[in-house]
């Protein structure tokens, strides 16, 4: 398979190791990976924060980017990003009034995916060869949860992975208080939930806490640093890519 | 409340009140559990929620149709119906039908309507006494304080407070102990009392049923049908999103609101009544029904934002939210909390009243997932954002908005052009360097960025970004067609 890798802004500037596992374990797979350089943000701070109208151009600069007929799938380690084409999409296309936009993004999400749902749902695989001795808790980010739906995927896929110690987390379905904004508006309270997602983590006695979106787990892992936790936010795609 | 700071700055407030905090957690982590199991109980859950949204949705588009039918019904019954713009219309009109009872006093069911136009404040301004009825909402108008929640308004204060409380207020309670029979029997007795003499109820409504006329209350303790059936006159207070068109309609809001709101199969009391009863007699003499508008009307107009109409009030979004839990329901500044609250308060008092209240969510989307009758409120509240920031620029960006305009504007600048963003990458992490220690950012640094600082970590820039890396490697070349700048 062909695929283009839709890294997001996020991981390409501050976390460029979870698109290199990303590739890693694309091709351990034996499909070719592309990376349309053009690519920058799909716009989801923008239309989140009430500022539809600009993130609408994003959408469409998204579509042109990736809408190449040549790629069979276009992969994202972010259950965040993938759920914005997918949700929020097709309501910026009838937000700028843009029925060709709206036609190409129906073309479009069906290939869209965020990689633990393409890995297990779309190519059937939960074992990807990886090892991982550590001892490891799961926190479902809600959009990928909520929105996308991943349900078990992640988890098979830790299930797989060998050596690994996977630990159930407490109320992990909870939020962990970042969502965008919402974590500098409304620091204080996105604070009182991050500090219940750390206690829960600690509980677990893992050493690092993984997740599908970078974003969640650049909040949860900067609540850990900063309580000097010594435990660590690692994207799944690292993960799976470690150790073989 | 107005501005963009002003939840967060109530929730400042909240966050320290150890007591409330305590609390809220038990409190919805009880109710959660008890929700879950009544609605794991149900086979065909999703299907049942599906057919109430669609109820709701097919409701409003003819909402004039049903509420004229509703109108008709009632009058036939022997009951009044008057139409009020806003609360201010809606309190006068109450007001006068006390006066022309002959009483100055009230006995009131538990009602969100009625709070949210301040109906008690206005009869007190007129010389009418409103006695709440409801054991909570007793709790906080002795204490002279608002509810927090929609169905426990009182979720704030425990029982040493209340037992405090009633030794002040009500009659015989010296001996009072704070054990929960002790303190319900002591409202008990008070109530009675209230009950035997007081001629006038007024009441909310749950639902109400065009095709028959009949108008429904939901409650757990009883005290709202002594309300209903015991005085002479009974008024009923309701928003005009409340109507249904039948009865069927109504079976199936009745088996989605008890098991979302407190994890029960069924509530304890349910009334119906149709006008007033002559034959034998029976109940009230007179039943007035007022329709209340009060931006519901404008709400139907945003296509979006209607959605909010469709709420029936079961309040399991306010127990599943974990803002809610940890602010409780002050915060939102309005009778009406959590994310419900979040997306009905600014469109039915008007979004530049409410202007903080859309950004009062993580988006996490829990609500959305236990709301019966599946309001997407997350698409609400970021359609709502947008308003706010749409209404900001046609007011010309005061205050502070227009920072974060400024911000956001140049993001989109940068995001819509491969060169620009890719300068910005550089830039980021040369302006790091400065503010930089063993990889982290130093946690001393003035705006948004402080606002993040103040409680997490946050790493600098990869040293060598993803696309850097990407370029790096050998035959890593960009897909035909895309490698220039854009
Ligand atoms: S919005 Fe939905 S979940 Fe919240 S109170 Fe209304 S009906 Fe219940």
């Amino acid at each position: 398979m062909r695929i283009a890798l839709f890294i997001t802004c996020l991981s390409d500037t501050l976390f460029p190791d979870t698109g290199r596992a990303t590739v890693d374990v694309l091709r351990r797979l034996g499909h070719e990976v592309v990376f349309p350089e053009a690519q920058t943000c799909c716009g989801q701070m923008h239309a989140n924060s009430g500022y539809q109208v600009e993130a609408v151009p994003l959408a469409r600069r998204f579509v042109r980017i990736f809408g190449d007929p040549s790629f069979d799938a276009i992969v994202t380690p972010s259950g965040s990003c993938a759920a914005m084409v997918h949700e929020q999409y097709p309501r910026l296309a009838a937000l700028g009034d843009d029925a060709r936009l709206a036609d190409a993004i129906a073309e479009l999400a069906p290939r869209v995916f965020e990689l633990s749902q393409f890995l297990v749902d779309r190519l059937g695989v939960e074992d990807v060869g990886a090892v991982f001795p550590h001892r490891v808790t799961y926190h479902p980010t809600c959009h990928s949860l909520r929105l996308l739906k991943v349900a078990d995927a992640p988890l098979r896929l830790l299930r797989a992975v060998r050596d690994i110690d996977l630990v159930e987390l407490p109320a992990a379905t909870t939020c962990c208080g970042f969502g965008g904004t919402f974590a500098i508006k409304n620091a204080e309270t996105s604070t009182a939930m991050l500090t219940d997602k750390v206690s829960a983590v600690l509980h677990t006695g893992a050493e690092v806490c993984t997740g599908l979106d970078n974003s969640c787990l650049l909040h949860i892992g900067g609540g850990l640093s900063r309580q000097r936790s010594g435990v660590r936010a690692v994207h799944l795609a690292e993960i799976l890519a470690s150790g073989a | 409340m107005s501005g963009t700071s002003s939840f967060s700055e109530a929730a400042h407030v909240a966050l320290s009140n150890s007591q409330q905090r305590r609390n809220l957690r038990q409190a919805t982590t009880s109710i959660r559990a008890k929700r879950d199991a009544a609605v794991g109980e149900v086979d065909q859950w999703e299907a049942l929620r599906e057919e109430g949204r669609r109820i709701k949705d097919r409701t409003m588009r003819h909402l004039d149709v049903h509420l004229e039918r509703l109108e008709e019904r009632v009058t036939a019954a022997g009951g009044h119906v008057h139409w009020a713009r806003d609360g201010d219309e809606a309190n006068a009109i109450v007001t006068r039908l006390v006066r022309d009872a002959g009483s100055d006093e009230v006995i009131k069911v538990k009602s969100m309507t009625t709070a949210e136009i301040g109906l008690n404040e206005a009869l007190a301004r007129a010389g009418i006494v409103a006695h709440e009825t409801d054991l909570a909402e007793l709790v906080i108008q002795l204490a002279d304080d608002r509810p927090s929640h929609i169905l426990v308004p009182a979720i704030h204060r425990n029982r040493a407070e209340i037992r405090t409380l009633f030794r002040r207020h009500l009659a015989d309670t010296e001996e009072l102990t704070d054990d929960p029979a002790a303190l319900a029997e002591a409202a008990r007795r008070h109530l009675r009392r209230l009950f035997l003499s007081v001629d006038v109820g007024v009441s909310g409504a749950n639902f109400a049923i065009a095709q028959t006329g009949t108008i429904c209350v939901v409650e757990s303790e009883g005290n709202g049908r002594m309300c209903t059936t015991l005085p002479q006159t009974l008024i009923t207070v309701m928003g005009i999103e409340k109507v249904l068109p039948t009865v069927a309609d109504l079976d199936v809001m009745l088996r989605l609101l008890p098991r979302s709101s407190t994890g029960e199969r069924m509530n304890p009391y349910t009334s119906l009544w149709t006008g007033v009863a002559d034959d034998p007699p029976d109940g009230p003499r007179a039943f007035h029904l007022v329709l209340l508008d009060g931006g519901r009307t404008e709400t139907l107009a945003d296509e979006i934002g209607r959605q909010a109409l469709h709420c029936i009030r079961c309040s399991a979004c306010l127990n599943i939210c974990p803002v809610y839990e940890r602010t409780g329901g002050h915060a939102y500044g309005s009778p009406y909390p959590g994310p419900i609250g979040a997306i009905l308060a600014p469109q039915l008092a008007g979004l530049r009243d409410h202007t903080s209240l859309p950004w009062a969510s993580s988006l996490c989307g829990a609500c959305y997932e236990v709301c019966p009758v599946k309001i997407d409120i997350p698409q609400v509240l970021v359609h709502l954002r947008g308003r706010v920031v749409r209404q900001a620029k046609q007011d010309g960006w005061r205050g502070r908005v227009a920072g974060e305009r400024l911000a956001m504007e140049t993001m989109a600048r940068v995001f819509a052009s491969r060169r620009r963003y890719e300068a910005a990458q550089r830039t980021a992490r040369v302006t790091a360097r400065a503010v930089t220690r063993d990889g982290l950012v130093r946690p001393q640094l003035p705006g948004p960025l402080g606002a993040w600082l103040s409680s997490r970590d946050l790493p600098a820039p990869a040293a060598q970004s993803f696309r850097e890396w990407w370029r790096a490697q050998p035959d890593q070349s960009d897909p035909d067609g895309h490698g220039g700048a854009a």
